[in-house]
């Protein structure tokens, strides 16, 4: 096989892991919640804003930095279902939409403001690795490890403990989790908090490759839904899948065609497989 | 014996609908209670009520003397209440195992998960050949073994029973009422609320009639099975 095809390969591989990470987060809270946080990727801006500002401004350890800026993903993630979702939790889906929507322009708004519109640097060189030839990125590399453990670590905590089998539960049948001795406002804040951390650690390792401005989200707003709508919304394994899929697509259309052609091809991919399989890959009726 | 849980002069109702009137009841300590009636009588509203899925509108009840009215539902299983709903109401994507973790999700119950678990599995041992399977893919009578199942994972005081033989085949209805005498001789306070007048009175010790929302008589089982009235309406005799 050509070895630039092969680089293509490897490098859309560790790509789609930064992509699984993503849809994760957004995953869990739509499965739990049932609510679609449009604003996702918003949340991941912010963190990267943190890191950079810790980090370049304030001085601290970059590791530092990256604990905090999970925590402030986490806080925030608890601060939308507290202040935005809980208040319309059971209002129309539409209205949940614009009330996310709404919060995602208003963080692009915000970052503008305090931050202006400069695209930022961490300024931390990471080295690109020869590899028999071939040139992989290391950051992608990190990427793709942190997001592989990030997830085998969230299967666990779901399969295993008590938590986790109350968050899977509660999306099945929410009256009764009363029953069980579950409270449900404590499920959804915790997952909220999971769901904001992972942004944030997504924005840790999306940082390494990236320059921070307002609009950043956007660059990974859309393909994350897309990747989660594929993979059937809710479902985590499915949106792994997809993640991996969607990656693969931009990465080979990319080696063949150009960047953009690739995006394109994504997307008309996305197209088609939603008219022959709306409900993703995985997706159940 | 004494008094496990009273119920004093509860109301309650959805919105403007009024489903339950001035109800009082109680039941003792190691007893079996029946409360029987018509569909839509109120039923299961007033299972609702005592495991906290509803506000009552007027009254109290109490466990143990403690009044739990105001509490939510996780915090009435925490005193001491299993409810087994209507229609069993089990995770059909988990495995009956991870249903009956489930159960007993707070921390007491989870303290002692292994010893309880082994217990439930000796009463119903059909639980165990099938612990890693989805519930949703039980038979009717399983699934109803499974619900009983997770509801006395929380080591309860008292389990109440939403009809716990809707929706099943009459040999099934059968194994049900074989499972409520098993809790029972366990030494369970059982609450149970059934359509299914005739069998639930070979179960209980007492009974109450719940019509309209309203307690029309209360008596012992035996009486009950006698009243002319209870034998023309809701045996067929």
């Amino acid at each position: 096989m050509d070895i630039y095809l092969l680089e293509a390969i490897i490098n859309g591989l560790l790509l789609g892991g930064v992509l699984a990470l993503l849809s994760l987060g957004l995953n869990l809270i739509f499965g739990v919640i049932d609510v679609v946080w449009i604003v996702y990727a918003e949340i991941v801006m912010s963190a990267m804003y943190a890191v950079y500002w810790l980090h370049n401004y304030y001085g601290w350890p970059l590791f530092l930095a990256f604990a905090a800026a999970i925590m402030i993903a986490a806080l925030i993630g608890v601060l939308v279902h507290v202040l935005v979702i809980e208040p319309i939790l059971g209002s129309a889906p539409i209205n949940q939409l614009l009330a996310t929507g709404g919060l995602l322009f208003f963080l692009q708004s915000l970052a503008t403001l305090l931050f202006g519109t400069e695209f930022r640097n961490l300024g931390v060189r990471l080295p690109v690795l020869e590899l028999a030839g071939m040139f992989i990125s290391f950051s992608r590399l990190i990427a793709f490890v942190v997001a592989l453990v990030g997830a085998v670590i969230l299967y666990l905590f779901l399969a295993r403990t008590y938590l986790g089998t109350a968050i899977r539960a509660i999306s099945q049948d929410r009256e009764i989790m009363g029953l069980m001795g579950v409270n449900e406002r404590r499920v959804y804040v915790i997952t909220s908090a999971i769901g904001g951390g992972l942004a944030g650690l997504a924005a840790c390792l999306l940082v390494l490759q990236y320059d921070v401005h307002p609009f950043i989200g956007l660059t990974f707003g859309p393909i994350t839904f897309m990747i989660c709508v594929l993979g059937g919304l809710g479902n985590m394994i499915g949106g792994f899948i997809a993640a991996f899929i969607m990656s693969q697509i931009i990465a080979i259309g990319g080696f063949f065609f150009s960047a953009e052609i690739a995006e394109v091809l994504a997307f008309v991919f996305f197209i088609v497989m939603i008219l022959i399989r709306p409900q993703g890959i995985l997706g159940k009726k | 014996m004494s008094v496990l849980l009273t119920l004093d002069g509860v109301s309650a109702g959805y919105g403007s609908f009024a489903a339950l009137f001035d109800v009082s009841l109680n039941v003792e300590a190691g007893e079996a209670v029946g409360v029987v009636g018509p569909n839509g009588a109120g039923k299961t509203t007033l299972m609702r009520v005592i495991s906290g899925l509803l506000r009552p509108s007027a009254g109290s009840f109490a466990l143990e003397g403690r009044h739990l009215e105001q509490l939510p539902a996780y915090r009435i299983v925490e005193a001491g209440i299993a409810h087994v709903p209507e229609n069993r109401r089990l995770f059909g994507r988990l495995t009956v195992e991870e249903n009956l973790r489930m159960g007993a999700f707070l921390p007491a119950a989870r303290r002692r998960f292994s010893q309880r678990i082994q217990w439930v599995y000796e009463l119903f041992p059909r639980l165990k050949e099938r612990r890693f399977q989805l519930a949703g893919t039980l038979s009717g009578g399983e699934q109803q073994m499974c619900a009983i199942g997770r509801a006395l994972m929380s080591e309860p005081k008292i389990l109440l029973m939403d009809e716990p033989s809707a929706g099943l085949a009459p040999l099934v209805v059968e194994q049900v009422f074989e499972l409520v005498k098993r809790i029972r001789q366990e030494g369970f306070t059982v609450l149970i609320v059934e359509q299914n007048v005739g069998q639930v009175l070979e179960v209980v010790d007492r009974a109450y009639l719940l019509e309209a929302g309203r307690i029309k008589l209360a008596g012992p089982a035996a009486e009950f099975a006698n009243n002319d009235f209870i034998r023309s309406s809701y045996l067929g005799l």
